[in-house]
């Protein structure tokens, strides 16, 4: 796409607002690395839906989507060309 | 930021308030007494579209938006603790189950608890599982036939009553919600009776033994089902919960201030006495601070925005804390009455307790504020 680049970069900076560290790579694993608080994935599903105009569904769900700053693009841009 | 009601809030907002005289103000004493709410009225909030107003009009409620949800929430609070309860419940069951659902599990579930044809339960904390509710020890295994569950839920409203109830358990090691009927096998609910407040709310305690449910009664499987699906509804009731309290608190301050002008002690109202008016002055500042705090949770939600849990985390915290303060207040005003049936603030002091507790306790609010701000 496009604004993926743009994409990418709302995204990593989402992440970096809401986690204790000052970087994180696009491939980093923000829950294996232990990053997130209880209501991080929460706060992270009303950010996409809100900031892309896309709404996450339960189809959406499975780990592997939220994992990274790259599948987290990957799922905004799936669910942007489906509209 | 302004948060000034629309023409159209206040309209609504004075219909809630019409509902809740009406309909809840006159019969929640006795609905405390009986450990139960009437059938009529929750007939009534089904075909008035008020159970689950926020669903669209085809799914069973009203496409209330979600400042105005919080209106009615004040409201009901302000007229029956119980029935704000109800409403508060039957959302976060019919939004997850339109949310994170398939479509043809939404067509099937969520109109019957719009409309009111059946009531649903969220069950999600267990005997030994409270706070740490992720950690529940509530079983599913995958059989033939689909999943079989064993386990216990506890402290589950309207357990009694309902007819869905959305089930947490633990499958292949991950979190998984499922909707498990009333009268499917091997599930049965025994009431809870006795709790010090929101005593019409019909707890009940469930429990699960080789219960089979069908591949189609699974929501969701995976470690995000807890993050969203319990962790989500428990921030919609939130909301309910923190705009209930300020109803609570509301009530117990109409109610203090009409006494207080009328009993006279000393030879004047008791209201001109300064010590009293020390505690009219706090119950009335701290429930406009109160509800300045939902408004702007809903102002927030209204827009998605980033900020909205946390924002209704604090509106619940300090909600529920002005309910109960207010309700202690209340009951310290009006004396000897205060602690008699003839009032209403005894049974709010009651209920008050309970909303410092559900949907998260104060203490586990606190750590979650400071996790989110620090």
């Amino acid at each position: 796409m496009a604004d993926n680049a743009g994409n990418k970069a709302a995204i990593r900076e989402f992440i970096l607002e809401n986690i204790s560290e000052s970087t994180v790579r696009d491939d980093e694993d923000i829950f294996e690395r232990g990053l997130v608080r209880s209501m991080f994935v929460m706060q992270l599903v009303l950010f996409v839906e809100q900031e892309f105009g896309v709404s996450i569904t339960g189809e959406d769900l499975q780990f592997d989507n939220f994992r990274t700053v790259d599948r987290i693009d990957e799922l905004v841009s799936r669910k942007l060309a489906a509209v | 930021m302004l948060y000034e009601l629309t023409p159209q809030q206040q309209e609504d907002r004075a219909s809630f308030v019409a509902f809740a005289d009406d309909h809840l103000v006159p019969e929640a004493d006795r609905w405390d007494r009986e450990q139960r709410l009437s059938d009529s009225v929750v007939e009534l909030l089904g075909k008035s579209r008020l159970l689950v107003p926020t669903l669209p009009t085809e799914a069973g409620g009203s496409g209330m938006d979600v400042e105005t949800y919080g209106l009615l929430s004040e409201e009901l609070g302000r007229g029956c603790g119980n029935v704000r309860n109800l409403v508060a419940v039957q959302g976060m069951v019919a939004h997850a189950l339109l949310k994170w659902g398939t479509k043809a599990q939404a067509d099937r579930w969520v109109p019957r608890i719009g409309t009111g044809e059946t009531v649903g339960a969220f069950a999600l904390t267990e005997p030994e599982a409270g706070s740490d509710a992720r950690n529940g020890s509530m079983t599913a295994e995958r059989t033939g036939a689909g999943f079989v569950l064993n386990g216990r839920k506890k402290w589950i409203s309207f357990g009694q009553r309902a007819g869905i109830f959305l089930v947490f358990a633990r499958l292949e090691g991950e979190p998984a919600a499922f909707v498990v009927e009333r009268g499917t096998d091997g599930f049965r609910t025994e009431p809870i009776s006795g709790l010090l407040g929101l005593r019409a709310s019909e707890l009940a305690e469930l429990t699960f033994d080789g219960c089979v449910v069908p591949e189609a009664n699974l929501i969701s499987h995976g470690r995000l089902t807890f993050d969203l699906l319990a962790t989500g509804s428990l921030d919609y009731g939130r909301y309910s919960t923190a705009y209930g309290s300020v109803g609570l608190a509301q009530g117990c301050l109409t109610a203090s201030l009409e006494y207080t002008r009328e009993r006279t002690q000393f030879g004047v109202p008791i209201r001109d006495h300064q010590l009293v008016r020390r505690m009219l002055t706090d119950m009335i500042s701290s429930v406009e601070a109160a509800r300045l705090l939902c408004r702007q949770a809903g102002a927030l939600r209204a827009r998605n925005h980033k900020d909205a849990i946390r924002q209704t985390l604090i509106a619940k915290y300090v909600a529920s804390r002005t309910g109960f303060r207010a309700a202690d207040d209340a009951v310290q005003l009006h004396g000897a009455n205060g602690i008699g049936p003839g009032f209403p603030v005894q049974r709010h002091l009651r209920d008050a307790k309970v909303q410092e507790i559900i949907e998260g306790t104060s203490q586990i609010q606190q750590v979650q504020i400071a996790e989110m701000t620090l």
